[in-house]
């Protein structure tokens, strides 16, 4: 196994929270660049989107780190990456790199970051990245901070400032990794903003080795399977939510969600408690510790609000609550609300909206 | 074969609620159970005992009262339970707390040697996710995460083959035993303990661990003082400066209040508007 | 693995009276099995609440260690409440700041955790999530429970139900009826969180010192029932209750919330709980048919305590201290059968009673036996009477250029004219005899 120099302490009984010289250092803003058959997950274009201003507040050099197969568009991911905010990109080209596994890339990442030290390491918080995050700092024996809602720079110490929901999501908490690095972090998909891309933007790349061969590698990737595309729930991406809370009290009563949702072209969300009942599809889960959305227009039906729920929809343009309850949280940071009994309202809205749009449609045509 | 479980108690999240004035978690009255992602784990290693015969152990590392939580997994079939407790352990953030369970973990394999390890995919209070990558690390485990199935397995071979979920699909990985697998929710259904399941469970004793039964050999790589990141701020969420329009339906009919949303929401969003129409168009 | 062997005792519920059943017979060597319907003790019991010393240390002597107790009682308020007045008297006194303290106020839900720790400290085995469906019987003796679980049958010498005010298990073994609307009060609590500095501040209380308030009058708009206030740490508990069958007769339809809320705003009390954040909110039934409403309590193999039993002192709104002892009792009754090797029969657990009947329980139920019905057929008890004695203070108490003399003979007139002389004879010589 093994393992990075750990952090230079000083001797003694208290808790470590000086940097040391040699961590001081560490210079650089990374961001991993995760990509599948030939595609770069947005999250790490947001994530360079997030990378920029941090960098920018450091003095520091951006940078994208990508990992993979020699037969796979690793320089157009970097060209990509370029436009969205990077200065440089560091590339790992192997067959052993082709397809994520974690033992290669656990390497990969971790010999990129002992040989050219940065001090924040940026992850998207995906099945890859929460899986390569992990095994990356217990390497490298520094601190992660997980599902960030929020990443700042301290004036005071130059650290990076993790801010993310915590106790399921009742309060927000702030975590620095003060005498380590390199700082690392992962952000849900969708809750940092898409940066837009500036074509004309260039950068230098560089090559390493991994220095692993197939034969030295335990676990082997034998197929990959795809899901199918059709019915697939395309929450984060969607312009239009309708979700649904245990307000709506029984199952049946999502299908007055559903209404709504067709009627605005638009897909069907749902909150925690309701996927745990199996009211819904898992996939339909807003929320901390399911999808981040940004629509347009976000309709909360029976939903109390809890910050669980709220860091998962709150960067939607235009906030719709509807609860029984006007001490509920959800008013506290909706645009609109409406106090009302959710399965009264909702076929108003609906009808309301149906005959509305069909009104302009027809205008249009 | 001998699998040994990863739990933690964690409260309900589902009931957590925040102290009005003081911004404290109100921690009474929210019961304590076993974190619910760890319940998927638990099961899949009690279906690999079902099929293959040995002995499933599980571990804790928590304040006194995780011994219940220890006595849950037992009523459902578990063999063994350790609670890994000491208040040396405290403050620990996912760094330390993988230490801690690695070194238990490598002290429960010198009594019995251990095949394979689960942990839950997350908790509900940390979300993290990193403490099941981070514990194989430690021990040399090949690290498998958000297992949707487990294919096959082949104790003579040493191999197990499993079906893990990425963006957009499956991976099918096959690797050596002993590994790490953190199972994906709603994979499976844990079964309802019997009633001399249960009794057996209350009168069970669970194994009590300090630091040095548990095999920790430098200290400093434990609790608040082997955790790398610090909580520098908690607070609570802050409330939008410009407060929401409010309608009643007590007020105005069902007709009205929706009527005049949409009119209000159209004034201030004309976009919003056209692209509802165009998406309608379209 | 035969886990299905004898228990000595199996206990039904894992409350106050359960608890106390539990620990006694645990304590004293004898294998128990108590089995709680709820996902942890105290789950399906209400908040805030009121802790009778007396009764817990004689089961537990030393309670005050590490029990969670909230503040201990030094001064009691009885408000009599007309819509915008009361009339009260207060009983403070430094002696309840001597230690050991008489009374608490305690959090349920943490408390039934304590208390249930201690019970598995004491050598029970508890088991929760487990409903008891059934008692299994031979013939007339209960030697067993039935469990919703898989192989859920188990057996015992004895099972005592301390299953609270809703069990179903002695009606389904015919032990006794239905629960009559009647011999039930519906109550309705909320508890406010408000900071400890505040609560001291208007309460007149400092550090761990607490106050209760006990109302009646209009507040129960005219039902047979009482308002309460109690004081925590850093909230308050409030609370109105009234008999069930007075909700369904009552002319205003009023729901109980309507009542608590209607309570909430009455001038006198709107003021004390300004500022607090009303946090929890739960409704529960308490027994309060009194003497006449209790079933048989004990039979071959079986016995009842708590709530189950209806051991409830409505008048002096005392339960929990009902509820230990009777599980005192039973237990120590089951105690001293084992020891004799006698077994636990019908003519054995007879015993019971016996100690029922000579305790403050019975001698306390017996004593207010006429209570419930005298107040449910006499609601001026509640509506015409507190307002008389409102309007009576009122006089006395304005200073304007009314002589005394004059002022006395008005307040006659208007209990007079209210009443009838007959009347209030009457209503006296009812009183009398309720309380006697």
């Amino acid at each position: 196994m093994s393992e990075a120099k750990p952090a230079l302490k000083p001797a003694g009984r208290g808790r470590n929270l000086e940097l040391s010289e040699e961590l001081k250092a560490y210079k650089g803003v990374w961001v991993f660049i995760e990509h599948e058959r030939g595609h770069v997950h947005s999250v790490s274009w947001e994530l360079l989107g997030e990378g920029r201003k941090l960098a920018d507040q450091l003095g520091s050099p951006l940078c994208g780190v990508v990992l993979g197969g020699p037969d796979e568009p690793l320089d157009a991911f970097a060209r990509e990456a370029f436009t969205f905010g990077a200065d440089h990109v560091y590339i790992m080209r192997d067959p052993v790199l082709n397809g994520y596994r974690n033992e290669p890339f656990t390497k990969g990442l971790t010999d990129l970051v002992n040989k050219y030290k940065p001090e924040i390491v940026l992850l998207g918080a995906t099945s890859q990245g929460r899986d390569l995050a992990g095994s990356v700092a217990t390497t490298l024996l520094t601190g992660l901070t997980a599902d960030c809602t929020e990443l700042a720079i301290d004036p005071n110490t130059r650290a990076l400032a993790a801010t993310r929901p915590t106790f399921g999501g009742s309060l927000l908490c702030t975590i620095m990794t003060l005498a380590y690095r390199p700082q690392m972090a992962t952000v849900r998909p969708r809750v940092m903003a898409m940066p837009r891309a500036d074509e004309t933007r260039v950068g230098t790349t560089s090559e390493d080795t991994l220095g692993l061969i197939e034969t030295g590698i335990v676990t082997k990737l034998l197929d990959f399977i795809a899901d199918a595309n059709s019915n697939r729930i395309n929450l984060p991406y969607a312009d239009v939510i309708v979700s649904g809370g245990k307000g709506l009290k029984n199952p049946d009563n999502f299908k007055l969600v559903f209404d709504l949702a067709r009627v605005l072209g638009g897909e069907v969300g749902a909150t925690r408690p309701c996927v745990q009942a199996g009211w819904v599809e898992a996939d339909r889960q807003v929320g901390q510790t399911g999808k981040t959305v940004r629509p347009k227009l976000y309709i909360a039906a029976g939903i109390s609000g809890a910050i669980q729920h709220r860091v998962g929809m709150e960067a939607s343009d235009v906030i719709v609550a509807i609860n029984t309850d006007p001490n509920a949280p959800i008013f506290d940071f909706a645009h609109y609300g409406i106090v009302g009994n959710a399965m009264q309202v909702l076929p108003a809205l609906t009808q309301a909206f149906q005959a509305h749009l069909a009104q302009r449609v027809r205008k249009v045509a | 074969m001998h699998i040994v479980v990863c739990i933690k108690q964690v409260p309900d999240s589902a009931q957590i609620r925040v102290h009005p004035v003081t911004n404290t978690i109100m921690r009474q009255g929210v019961p304590a159970i076993v974190n619910p992602y760890d319940l998927f784990s638990l099961e899949e290693a009690l279906r690999l005992k079902d099929q293959f015969g040995g002995k499933v152990t599980v571990l804790c590392m928590g304040p006194p009262q995780a011994e219940e939580a220890l006595r849950k997994c037992i009523s459902f079939g578990a063999d063994d339970a350790i609670l890994v407790t000491d208040r040396a352990f405290a403050g620990a953030d996912t760094l330390a707390t993988s230490y801690a369970l690695a070194s238990a973990i490598r002290k429960i394999g010198s009594e019995q040697k251990v095949d394979m390890v689960f942990t839950g995919k997350q908790t509900i209070d940390g979300d993290t996710a990193q403490v099941g990558p981070g514990i194989a690390k430690r021990l040399g485990l090949q690290l498998l995460t958000y297992v949707s199935r487990i294919v096959e397995t082949d104790l003579e071979k040493g191999t197990i083959t499993v079906e893990r979920r990425g963006e957009g699909g499956v991976q099918v990985l096959r690797t050596a035993l002993p590994c790490l697998i953190t199972m994906l929710e709603n994979t499976n259904e844990m079964r309802f303990a019997s009633l001399p399941m249960m009794i057996h469970a209350a009168a069970c004793q669970v194994r009590k661990w300090n630091k040095d039964d548990a095999g920790i050999e430098d200290v400093t790589k434990i609790g608040l003082k082997g955790s790398p990141t610090v909580v520098s701020r908690v607070f609570g969420p802050t409330p939008r400066a410009q407060k929401a329009e409010m309608m009643t339906v007590e007020s105005s009919s069902l007709r009205d209040i929706s009527l005049n949303l949409l009119q209000s929401i159209f004034t201030v969003h004309p976009t919003l508007e056209q692209d509802l129409v165009d998406k309608l168009s379209a | 693995m035969n886990v299905n062997k004898q228990f000595d005792a199996i206990v039904v519920g894992a409350g106050p009276s359960g608890n106390a059943a539990a620990y006694t017979m645990a304590k004293a060597g004898l294998k128990v099995l108590q089995i709680e319907r709820g996902e942890y003790p105290g789950s399906k019991n209400v908040q805030g609440a009121i802790l009778y010393a007396d009764a817990l240390e004689r089961i537990i002597p030393d309670f005050r260690d590490d029990a969670p107790l909230e503040r201990h009682i030094i001064e009691q308020r009885m408000w009599v409440l007309d819509d915008a007045s009361f009339v009260g008297s207060h009983f403070r006194s430094e002696d309840y700041n001597k230690p050991p303290y008489n009374r608490y106020t305690i959090i349920r839900a943490q408390f039934d955790k304590w208390f249930s720790s201690k019970v598995r400290e004491a050598g029970a085995l508890l088991i929760c999530e487990t409903t008891v469906q059934s008692l299994i019987m031979d013939g007339d003796k209960v030697v067993g429970v039935r469990c919703d679980r898989e192989a859920g049958d188990v057996f015992a010498d004895v099972v005592i139900l301390a299953d609270g005010v809703n069990s179903t298990l002695a009606r389904k073994a015919g032990f006794h009826g239905e629960v009559k609307a009647g011999n039930v009060a519906l109550a309705v609590k909320e508890i406010h969180f408000m900071p400890e500095e505040l609560i001291q501040q208007r309460f007149n209380i400092k550090d761990d010192e607490g106050v209760v308030i006990e109302m009646v009058g209009k507040i129960t708009d005219g039902m047979m029932g009482t308002g309460f206030l109690y004081t925590n740490k850093d909230s308050i508990t409030l609370g109105i209750g009234c008999m069930l069958s007075d909700f369904k007769h009552n002319e205003n339809k009023t729901a109980p919330y309507q009542l608590l809320e209607n309570m909430k705003r009455h001038p006198s009390i709107a003021p004390l709980i300004q500022g607090g954040e009303m946090k929890e909110y739960c409704a529960h039934l308490i027994p309060e048919g009194g003497f006449f409403a209790i079933p048989k309590v004990y039979g071959d193999g079986w016995m009842i305590v708590g709530d189950s039993g209806g051991f409830v002192n409505a008048v002096h709104r005392e339960g929990s201290n009902l509820a230990m002892t009777t599980g005192r009792l039973a237990a120590e009754t089951v105690i001293a059968a084992k020891a004799a090797s006698k077994p636990l029969n019908a003519s054995t657990l007879k015993a019971y009673q016996k100690a029922l009947d000579e305790s403050f329980v019975m001698k306390d139920l017996k004593k207010y036996r006429d209570m419930p019905r005298v107040f449910h057929e006499n609601p001026q008890f509640f509506t015409t009477y507190p307002e008389l004695l409102n309007k009576a203070a009122r006089t006395m108490v304005t200073v304007d250029n009314v002589d005394k003399k004059t002022k006395e003979r008005e307040i006659f007139s208007s209990f007079r004219t209210a009443r009838s002389f007959t009347g209030l004879v009457g209503d006296a010589v009812k009183l009398w005899r309720a309380f006697r």
